[in-house]
């Protein structure tokens, strides 16, 4: 096996050259390092970092700590705002939040390395396996939680903090979400979702039943019979389809279920890749894959996209990375049909332009791609939705608390709204939600 | 959670971090929103009499960067507070009777006679402070109208005036002390003779920031000519520092109360001033440069540390490196150490190898591929290498085990402790026996 053998098969890479491509994105910093970027820090007033984060992590604080030689300090600065600041460290797209306010990247094109250095915290912290919060009083109520990605994780911690007892409900096998199916392996290395969901429950309180599905294990309504509130953070379980000819063909899968498997892979030579992959989508998910076929050894990856570059999900500098492994970036060109025997072979595309109104015309053009792997990365939909929720743009409804249209249920992450696709977002939410059933069962809501 | 409480004098606060006397303390405003930001206590820029002193248009601070920008050392030219006696008594007594848990304590500078002081007193006293440091440390302005550094310089002046304002008020009374004399124990001394409670120090050091050379004029530059400021930020820290043990250690002043000032930035630097002797700390160019914040970094950072090594109170780390700190002539000579240089941590600058080849002993060795090693035969264990190594750690100082050989000197190390006093070169050694 090798990137010339046709059709999608595993070992087109030996296991050590697969190590060391799939190894940490982006190496911890040491001592030194650390302590140089965190020099750099202006310690801002106001500053436009803590504005850009979504969980509003004293990032000025945290970098001071660290530079003053308390890089626990730092962590517990970090969590204190987001306890999923370890993973946040190592998925945020700092380039389009706080890196991208910090006053130096204005200055020199040269952010704080503030992802980095809250890494370097969180690691030293979590690496000492010392969780630096306490429970309240029990209060004897207790919440169900579903979904254990991060917003469930942050709303089942919040909630266990104040003294209430959680119960997470997660359909799969392993906790984390998409903390530990969703996200490239290279940018979570070692386990560190797993890790980070033990090391996250340590604060006592918090019980994960895995392999119980809402709708298919157990109801809403049972929930709110056991249960004082419900947290609803079950993500998005649907795949939007792409409504094309041969969409059904062998080959042809959401990107989501690709990246899963190379994250749950013992060993990453056995994760079967496709010689010609194209990903069809703009976003992190589409990313994610192209970049991790042609990591497992795909000839070629190709990510499609129908709008202009600008218009993608991925950063710039996501994208640029994308590039830098090899993977050609097409956009303006939205799929027509997928074209194969038995299997995918090929996808012709027709170019696109956007009209000043901003919609896709097809420019009668078309090509095509070879292809022996096809992967869906145009979104995912909230399916599986209890009755009494009311939707808005087919996602939850939710108030600024994170209250859903039914009593007693609240609701965050990718499933409502709000939800912006962003660990630290769904983090946010989880957090907030929590704040809110707490006031709610200490009577004060 | 270490106890951070700080009795100062009597003084007390919640913690040892305090703004010192300066532009930040300068009215209610300010103090109030430093109160708010979590600082123990504010020692109010110096009040003086009315008329109000006036200041310069032009700039009043000059600053020595570092690279990056950091704001190493910071000049000042401003004097005393600008602003009507009565308005800043008033605003005193507002703060103080809304923040009674902070400490509050009033600088002040008015002429050297007795009548000067014996007005003043009574007002700050009426506005509830909780004492007054008297300010014999600008170096600026204010001394050549014979007040400021022109009495610290004068250690019979300030026991002198000391006298006066212990004779002449309840409140305790802080000397703060200019460091551009040449002993600083002589005014320490003289403080506490007058019956002062206690010092504050150090004021500012005389300074020129640089020379703009297009004008030929010192900076800061006032309508083409310049002033000597007083120097203050991370850059006087070690001069700072010195003085304070030099009094901590001092016969006649040891265990008397010190206020430490000069370049405190971090919680260790406060740690550090109280480690040799300082029981509260007062900071003003870390605030300037940062912001009021920056106090919840020290207050945790302190705390933090404390906690780690197991101190309960301030009263177990105040003063505790005193002992340590000896005269030269004690230093033990038969503590022999030798540069050892990390091979996996040196990046090959060759730093140490200029340092030592051009300016020390020729001790450090650098091969074709530019391996630098040290020759222990030549090293003097001056510790210059260890300075300018650009990587932390790299280069250590072993200590040479008793009974090891020292390749320099041929000798063996005894491990038994013998100083200068007792040694043969010493033309004194010896003398009071022989």
């Amino acid at each position: 096996m090798n990137r010339w053998t046709p059709g999608i098969v595993p070992g087109r890479l030996s296991s050590d050259e697969l190590a060391a491509k799939f190894s940490d994105l982006h190496p911890p910093l040491d001592d030194h390092e650390a302590f140089v970027a965190a020099g750099r820090c202006y310690f801002c007033h106001d500053a436009p970092c803590t504005a850009a984060c979504p969980t509003e992590i004293d990032i000025p604080m945290f970098i001071r700590e660290i530079f003053s030689g308390r890089p626990e300090a730092a962590a517990r600065t970090i969590f204190a705002q987001n306890v999923m600041g370890g993973m946040c460290a190592r998925v945020c797209p700092t380039e389009t939040l706080c890196e991208e306010a910090c006053v130096r990247q204005e200055a020199e094109g040269k952010p704080v390395e503030i992802g980095r250095l809250q890494r370097y915290a969180t690691d030293r912290l979590m690496g000492r396996g010392a969780h630096p919060f306490t429970r309240a009083e029990p209060t004897g109520r207790k919440v169900a939680v579903v979904g254990s990605g991060p917003a469930g994780l942050a709303c089942a911690h919040r909630l266990a903090m104040a003294g209430h007892d959680v119960v997470i409900f997660e359909a799969r096998e392993k906790p984390g979400g998409l903390n530990e199916y969703g996200i490239a392996a290279y940018k979570t290395t070692d386990g560190f979702a797993q890790a980070e969901v033990d090391w996250l429950v340590g604060i006592g309180g918090i019980e994960i039943r895995t392999g119980t599905a809402l709708g298919r294990d157990i109801t809403l309504d049972e929930l709110l019979d056991m249960f004082d509130a419900v947290f609803l953070g079950m993500g998005l379980a649907g795949v939007n389809a792409l409504g094309i000819p041969g969409e059904d063909l062998a080959g042809v899968e959401p990107a989501i279920d690709f990246i899963a498997r190379i994250r749950q892979a013992k060993d990453l030579a056995e994760v079967p890749v496709g010689r010609n992959v194209v990903v069809i989508g703009g976003g992190m998910t589409a990313i994610d894959a192209a970049v991790q076929a042609k990591l497992l050894g795909a000839e070629h990856s190709t990510i499609v996209y129908r709008r202009g570059p600008g218009r993608m999900g991925a950063s710039e500098y996501e994208r640029e990375l994308a590039a830098a492994r090899g993977v050609t970036i097409v956009t303006n060109a939205r799929p027509v049909r997928i074209l194969g025997q038995d299997a995918v072979e090929e996808v012709e595309f027709e170019y696109t332009v956007e009209t000043g109104d901003g919609r896709l015309e097809g420019t009668g053009e078309t090509f095509r791609l070879p292809a022996d792997q096809l992967f869906k990365a145009i979104g995912q939909k909230l399916e599986g939705v209890p009755g009494g929720i009311e939707l808005e743009n087919g996602k939850i409804r939710v108030d600024a608390a994170g209250r859903t249209t039914r009593e007693r249920v609240w609701a965050g992450g990718d499933c409502v709204a709000p939800g912006e696709d962003l660990t630290v977002s769904a983090t946010a939410q989880g957090r907030d939600a929590a704040a809110s059933i707490h006031s709610f069962l200490m009577g004060e809501g | 959670m270490a106890d951070l409480r700080c009795n100062f004098v009597g003084i007390k606060s919640p913690n040892p971090f305090w703004l010192a006397s300066a532009p930040p303390t300068d009215k209610e405003y300010n103090v109030r929103r430093a109160f708010e930001a979590g600082w123990g206590g504010v020692v109010w820029k110096t009040l003086g009499e009315d008329p109000p002193i006036v200041n310069v248009n032009g700039p009043r601070y000059g600053a020595v960067h570092g690279p990056d920008r950091w704001l190493m050392g910071l000049n000042n030219i401003e004097l005393i507070s600008d602003r009507p006696l009565e308005v800043n008594l008033r605003e005193i007594k507002a703060v103080k009777r809304d923040w009674p848990d902070r400490a509050l304590i009033v600088s002040l500078m008015v002429p050297c006679e007795e009548e000067a002081w014996k007005r003043i007193l009574p007002l700050v006293e009426e506005t509830g402070a909780d004492g007054i440091e008297l300010n014999f440390g600008c170096p600026h302005g204010m001394s050549e109208r014979g007040m400021g550094s022109a009495v610290g310089q004068v250690p019979e002046y300030v026991e002198m005036v000391a006298r006066w304002c212990k004779q002449n008020t309840r409140m305790p009374v802080i000397v703060k002390l200019t460091p551009n004399i040449t002993d600083i124990r002589y005014p320490a001394r003289a403080a506490f003779r007058g019956g002062a409670d206690a010092v504050s120090l150090i004021n500012t050091i005389n300074s020129i920031t640089g020379v703009d050379l297009d004008n030929f004029a010192p900076e800061p530059t006032i309508d083409g000519k310049g002033t000597h400021g007083g120097y203050c930020g991370p850059a006087v820290k070690p001069i700072a520092l010195n003085m304070v043990a030099e009094i901590a250690r001092d016969e006649e002043t040891r265990g008397k109360p010190i206020s430490g000032i000069g370049g405190i930035t971090t919680w260790r630097d406060a740690a550090e001033f109280m480690a040799l002797g300082a029981s509260s700390v007062q900071v003003c160019t870390a605030a300037m440069t940062y912001g009021f914040r920056i106090v919840e970094e020290m207050i945790a950072g302190l705390s933090d540390w404390m906690d780690e090594k197991g101190h309960a109170t301030l009263d177990d780390i105040i003063g505790k490196a005193v002992p340590n700190v000896t005269d030269w002539q004690f230093l033990n000579l038969n503590h022999v150490t030798k540069a050892v240089i990390d091979q996996d941590l040196c990046i090959k600058c060759g730093r140490c190898y200029a340092a030592c080849e051009d300016t020390s002993h020729q001790a450090i060795a650098m091969s074709e591929d530019r391996v630098f090693t040290v020759k222990d035969e030549e090293c003097v264990a001056c510790n210059l290498c260890v300075n300018v190594c650009p990587v932390e750690g790299c280069i250590t100082m072993r200590t040479m085990a008793p009974g090891e050989v020292d390749p320099r000197t041929g000798a063996v190390v005894s491990g038994e402790y013998a100083n200068w006093t007792t040694h043969p070169n010493n033309p004194g050694a010896g003398c009071g026996t022989g």
